[in-house]
């Protein structure tokens, strides 16, 4: 497994939506490249065979009864939003470059 | 007069039912005290006195009329920042959810309000749990109350601080990786990890779903397990939260103390000792053991191959999970925003400023783990490992009911001195991990100091899944034993801080 080159840690860091300078860029890449080296080593004992556990203790089918229940309001949803109108969350324009 | 700040949380409990102490004085006493000492731990991001001694004042006036009340009604404790409290601010120590006040309370809040136990604040923690030293807190670190130049571990290094201040009896921590067994290590104070899903996770913010659980800190075994009794059980609105009924952790503590572990096998991880182990801190488990043995426990040596790669396998899962619970702080519905443009371009900016530098870290990590071309490398080996763990477990608790080994391979480290090295960093936490990975319980205790350097060092207990009594039984039997020869708990022997006029 290779390194992690500049470019690919930009492109990371765009899917990430995080903005990096190019001095983060600088320092990123070094320390993300020693790490990945370093967990690439799980490859080697992984063996075809092994199956894969993604939950520590094995549960299935976890349902509670399909009841209505209180909720927040309408209001306390929206009282931490950076910016609200009309009872919606507002955002920045979503298409287009120009705000 | 007495100092009510050095009692454990079973001698307030007792004084509050004679009538020795009121909840009032005991919270007054300990807000005093954070008070005090604060300025220089910085355990605290938030102080909730006003609505500590409110709730206290109820306890009082419900005890004076005979009113029945939970045990641990009037005891205070604190909060690790992670959980969400209603009323009070929550950060999770990012900058991201600065002034942030959730709308409704995390299960565990609940339930501690329920018990009636007074909370005085909330501490401080490395961001969204990320670290081993509480040095990635967006709002500075917490100091080692046993040397202040040092970390007092991470990521529940104000929780962990708290209680050797003196600030709080109790506290409430959460172990990814080992945050709250590597922060009571390092202080000289104990923490549990329960077995996965013992604990609702409903309000705790996430940093990596299949590894996080909450649990309860304190000075001593026994007071432990009386907060592990209110904060477990089963909550529907987490769907991994275990359907089973809480541990009878106290009966086992307490059974634990009358000093009999004749014919309780302890299993030695052999893999988890040698390099990289401080010598002060080997030689203070090696003493550990010779304490179980004279108390009747068999000493096995067992061997656990794969955990080799636990570490490898653990900074593949947090990072691929935790990139994906991250992805909610995006400007829009709570927390920072920074316009710039469009709402993509906002996102962009406003994670740039609100996230640190181990956050940015790590979530590219996990983006890079989980993407195209290399799922199958990163992420789906280290799934596979975590099954050969898992395996070595197993094979490991046939030979043995509890398996040991020191907590953290050294005594806490100076602040600043890993901060640029993540690797050196993520060692930290080599011996705690394996727990994590299998779901399976864990304990750290005192185990006493290192004779090199005079600070604190950690005893692991580990049990099998939903068998963490079994932590608790034999935790207080060496406690009892430790303390016999300390004549107290460690935490009296860390140095007296200054006291702020």
């Amino acid at each position: 497994m290779s390194s992690l080159e500049r470019s690919d840690v930009a492109r990371l860091a765009a899917l990430a939506r995080i903005d990096m300078t190019d001095e983060d860029l600088d320092r990123m890449s070094g320390q993300l490249s020693a790490i990945v080296d370093s967990v690439a080593k799980v490859a080697e004992v992984a063996g075809q065979d092994v199956p894969a556990t993604s939950h520590p203790i094995p549960m299935a089918n976890v349902h509670r009864p399909d009841e209505v229940r209180p909720s927040l309001t309408q209001e306390a949803a929206l009282s931490s939003a950076p910016e609200a109108e009309e009872g919606r969350f507002r955002v920045p324009q979503i298409l287009g470059e120009e705000a | 007069m007495t100092d009510w700040t050095r009692a454990s949380a079973a001698q307030m409990v007792a004084a509050l039912k004679s009538g020795e102490v009121t909840s009032v004085e005991l919270t007054q006493a300990h807000l005093d005290r954070i008070a005090a000492v604060d300025g220089a731990v910085h355990a605290f991001l938030h102080i909730n006195g006003e609505q500590a001694l409110e709730t206290a004042r109820g306890v009082d006036e419900a005890r004076a009329a005979g009113e029945e009340l939970p045990e641990l009604a009037g005891v205070p404790i604190a909060v690790k920042d992670i959980l969400v409290t209603q009323g009070m601010p929550t950060t999770a120590g990012s900058k991201i959810l600065e002034g942030w006040e959730p709308q409704y309370d995390a299960t565990v809040t609940r339930k501690l309000r329920e018990a009636r136990m007074p909370i005085l604040g909330k501490t401080n923690m490395d961001e969204f749990a990320m670290g081993s030293s509480t040095e990635h807190s967006g709002y500075g670190p917490t100091h080692n109350p046993w040397d202040l130049e040092r970390i007092p571990g991470g990521s529940g290094g104000g929780s962990s601080a708290s209680l050797a201040a003196w600030e709080a009896p109790l506290a409430i921590g959460s172990d990814t990786g080992g945050s709250i067994r590597q922060p009571a290590s390092v202080t000289g104070t104990v923490g549990v990890k329960p077995t996965y899903g013992g604990v609702s996770r409903y309000g705790a913010i996430a940093l990596a779903s299949s590894l996080d659980q909450l649990g309860p800190c304190a000075r001593t075994v026994e007071d432990a397990a009386l907060l592990h009794e209110v904060m477990g059980g089963h909550d529907p609105m987490d769907a991994t939260s275990l359907q089973e009924p809480v541990p009878s952790c106290v009966e086992a503590a307490r059974q634990g103390r009358e000093g009999d572990l004749t014919g309780v096998r302890v299993g030695v991880i052999k893999e988890l000792s040698g390099e990289g182990y401080q010598a002060g801190v080997e030689q203070r488990f090696n003493e550990g053991l010779e304490k179980l043995k004279e108390l009747g426990a068999e000493i096995v040596e067992v061997s656990c191959p794969s955990f080799e790669y636990a570490l490898a396998a653990y900074y593949l899962i947090l990072p691929s999970e935790a990139s994906s619970n991250l992805a909610k702080f995006d400007s829009v519905r709570f927390g920072m925003r920074v316009e710039k443009g469009n709402v993509e371009r906002t996102m962009a900016a406003t994670r740039a400023e609100g996230f640190g530098d181990e956050v940015k870290r790590r979530i590219m990590l996990g983006t890079y783990a989980l993407s195209a071309g290399f799922y199958d490398a990163y992420y789906g080996s280290a799934q596979k490992v975590r099954t050969l763990i898992q395996r070595d477990f197993e094979a490991a608790f046939e030979q043995a009911d509890v398996l040991v080994s020191p907590t953290t391979p050294t005594t806490p480290f100076k602040l600043g001195e890993r901060i640029d090295d993540p690797l050196a960093m993520y060692l930290n936490d080599v011996a705690t991990i394996p727990a994590n990975l299998a779901g399976i319980p864990g304990m750290s205790l005192p185990s006493g100091t290192a004779p090199e350097d005079g600070l604190p060092t950690g005893f692991q207990i580990l049990a099998p899944a939903h068998e963490d009594a079994r932590m608790y039984r034999i935790g207080a039997a060496l406690e009892k034993k430790l303390a016999e020869e300390w004549g107290g708990p460690l935490a009296s022997q860390a140095p007296e801080l200054e006291v702020a006029k």
